[in-house]
């Protein structure tokens, strides 16, 4: 029993090692085995990444169904679950246009870009001890890093396109994506700086208490950063269907449709498995197997998504903007300098394990309340004011203040 | 291994290349563009000369460290001059800028 | 020939390929394009060299900023993209002389230098090391900080110089 409790925990690290001496007792070389299990390795977590897809459709869809009191897709086998392979069967037959006057190369390499910038920071992201694509030791840079050249792809789509929605869509992603790179970085240097290490397996092994309960703020503000970054509600402003139509993307069709698509779904679970690693100490929890409780907390971070889409409506431009440059990055270059200052201190009093973790937390939690008053007090000002000239005279006075 | 003097050979082709688009180009984004481009010929030479002369010591790598935040200043100050010449003078063609000429 | 040096001569291929399509490219959004290329190919070399912070800096702000705010440069001056005219000037002739000449001058001499062979391999801690060398005060926090001014000056420059005047 206790055998094959042992077995299902460690299941993706004993595989590994029975598939290495399987290699090595072909008489294969090393660096032939190096390469087969690396092929090996790619090719399941691309397949996780799509199939992570396939599935997210279907649950968002569901899920925002069962929020606005509709049943969502239940015609496609029992509940509706073949209903992402209706959608892929559609998507596969469909005509494959290209506007006039496009920019060939630039439109058709647009969507690869954006699937595979998307799908690579997945090498990074640990399923469990021994279960990694690779511990890289800039891991967390390197998931960045890789998630920016996104971009790239989004502004070849909107200037391949020929097409002013297009070009327009691409302007609010180059606006919007650059902007919250810089509080999302902030804050993960913030888990950086605490953890000490850059490498995710690294990080994963540093969370005796996961740092959601040490870093709040950070974890708040790499969440809010997050959604802004894979651009869905309410930061969907680069598709925005009722203004821009569907802003960069709006020219594709078919696969290349499905693949911008696909980008944006594997952004979320990139983004949300990110958040696990980060703040709520990746595979680590008890009983259940490590595979299990990092794809538990990747659907954490994944339903979060959903019921912000749920729940809140799309935010304006400079609300948007405003909310990124006079807001989130002041607050986590203050959060980064006081929470270096609070662990130095904690650890020169002699705090370790939970003492440590309840300073970083209060302080966090401070800087937290501290920070969403002095918004609340200008906007209640602001509130005041615009209700004393007169209702609504000056609308300046309440877009000054931001999203708050 | 690879020997040293390939990155080199590498670095300096790509800082030929970077000169002779700023010598060519017309536009002035795309002069800038090859500034960048010898800047990154610079810094891959000081990283190759970090690997194989002194790996342990870390100023080849905090040097191209500064390079690169050099290198984004550039663009940003050298950007906003071309769009502000953009903006009074309707052009980025650098044969085109020439208020000072008598 | 080895299957590292394989990979660098890929890279390196890709790193100067990128880079001449760069200066010869007639659209300007392609030459952003292949200069991003060039930026990969250069990154790849920083990996191959071991240098895997810098790899991924490089990434996170050549590509991930730089080339975002040139592509953003050549779309607001979109009047030029859209008729581009000769990319080259009239001295390009002469300017290829001497980007030539430059390169066959100092090839043989990098060929040619007897360089000292490599003895150590990269510590493990080598991207700490870095990381306590930028605030270390004895080795370059002073230059650390200069630069972290510099920056700000040109981002606060940059917003001066571009700002519609009113």
């Amino acid at each position: 029993m206790a055998q094959i409790y042992d077995f299902i925990y460690n299941l993706l690290p004993y595989l590994g090692a029975w598939l290495r001496g399987l290699l090595q007792s072909w008489g294969l070389p090393e660096d032939a085995i190096f390469l087969i299990i690396g092929l090996i390795k790619a090719f399941l977590l691309a397949n996780f990444g799509l199939i992570g897809f396939a599935i997210l459709t279907y649950v968002e869809r569901k899920i925002i169904a069962r929020f606005q009191d509709r049943l969502g897709p239940n015609m496609a086998g029992p509940y509706g679950i073949l209903q992402p392979v209706a959608d892929g069967i559609k998507l596969l037959t469909k005509e494959d246009t290209m506007p006039a006057g496009a920019d060939r190369w630039v439109y058709n390499l647009a969507p690869l870009i954006i699937a595979t910038c998307a799908l690579a920071p997945l090498i990074v992201i640990p399923f469990g001890p021994g279960a990694v694509g690779t511990d890289l030791n800039i891991g967390v840079l390197y998931a960045l890093a890789v998630g920016a050249g996104a971009l790239v792809g989004v502004l070849m789509a909107g200037w391949g396109s020929n097409n002013k929605y297009a070009l327009l869509g691409a302007f609010r992603a180059v606006a919007q994506l650059i902007s919250y790179e810089i509080p999302a970085v902030l804050s993960v240097v913030v888990v950086v700086m605490v953890a000490g290490t850059m490498s995710t397996v690294g990080i994963v092994l540093a969370q005796d208490v996961p740092y959601l309960f040490v870093l709040p703020l950070a974890a708040l503000v790499f969440l809010i950063s997050g959604v802004a970054e894979v651009g869905r509600t309410p930061f969907d402003l680069l598709e925005a269907e009722s203004e821009i139509v569907a802003g960069f993307h709006i020219e594709y069709s078919g696969m290349k449709f499905a693949l911008v698509f696909l980008g944006e779904f594997i952004h979320a679970l990139v983004v949300s498995a990110l958040f696990a690693v980060l703040f709520l100490g990746g595979w680590r929890g008890p009983w259940l197997p490590p595979y299990l409780w990092t794809l538990i907390k990747m659907s954490i971070g994944i339903f979060m998504f959903f019921w912000l889409r749920a729940t809140l409506p799309r935010i304006r431009i400079d609300q948007m903007l405003n909310l990124n440059w006079k807001f989130l990055t002041p607050l986590m270059i203050l959060n980064l300098i006081g929470v270096a200052l609070v662990d130095k201190g904690l650890r020169a009093a002699g705090a370790t394990g939970g003492l440590w973790a309840a300073g970083m937390f209060a302080f966090n939690m401070a800087m937290l309340i501290g920070a969403l008053a002095i918004p609340g007090y200008l906007g209640h000002r602001a509130r005041m004011a615009a209700m004393a000239s007169a209702s609504g005279e000056e609308p300046e006075a309440l877009e000054a203040v931001g999203a708050h | 291994m690879i020997p040293l003097t390939w990155y080199l050979l590498v670095a300096t082709a790509l800082f030929c290349i970077g000169v002779y688009g700023v010598l060519a180009r017309r536009n002035a984004i795309a002069i800038l563009m090859a500034i960048e481009l010898m800047l990154n010929a610079v810094n891959l030479s000081l990283v190759a000369f970090w690997r194989y002369l002194h790996p342990t010591v870390t100023t080849g790598q905090v040097f191209a460290l500064f390079v690169l935040v050099v290198a984004a200043a550039e663009a940003a100050a050298g950007l906003a001059l071309i769009i502000s010449v953009y903006r009074n003078r309707e052009t980025v063609d650098v044969e085109n800028i020439d208020l000072l000429k008598g | 020939m080895t299957l590292i040096q394989a990979v660098f001569i890929l890279f390196a291929i890709l790193t100067l390929g990128a880079g001449l399509f760069t200066v010869l490219s007639r659209h300007l959004f392609h030459a952003v394009l292949y200069l991003i290329l060039s930026l990969v190919g250069v990154a790849g070399l920083f990996v191959l060299l071991e240098a895997e912070f810098l790899a991924g800096v490089q990434v996170l702000i050549y590509i991930g900023a730089i080339s975002i705010l040139i592509i953003f440069a050549v779309m607001l001056t979109r009047g030029m993209a859209r008729n581009p005219g000769p990319p080259l000037n009239n001295q390009s002739l002469a300017a290829a002389v001497i980007a030539g000449l430059f390169f066959v001058l100092l090839a043989p001499v990098i060929a040619g230098f007897p360089w000292p062979q490599v003895t150590q391999g990269v510590p493990a801690d080598a991207i700490e090391a870095l990381g306590r060398s930028l605030v270390d005060p004895n080795q370059f926090a002073l230059p650390f900080e200069l630069a972290s001014v510099m920056i700000l000056a040109a981002l606060i420059g940059a917003i001066f110089i571009a700002r519609e005047k009113r």
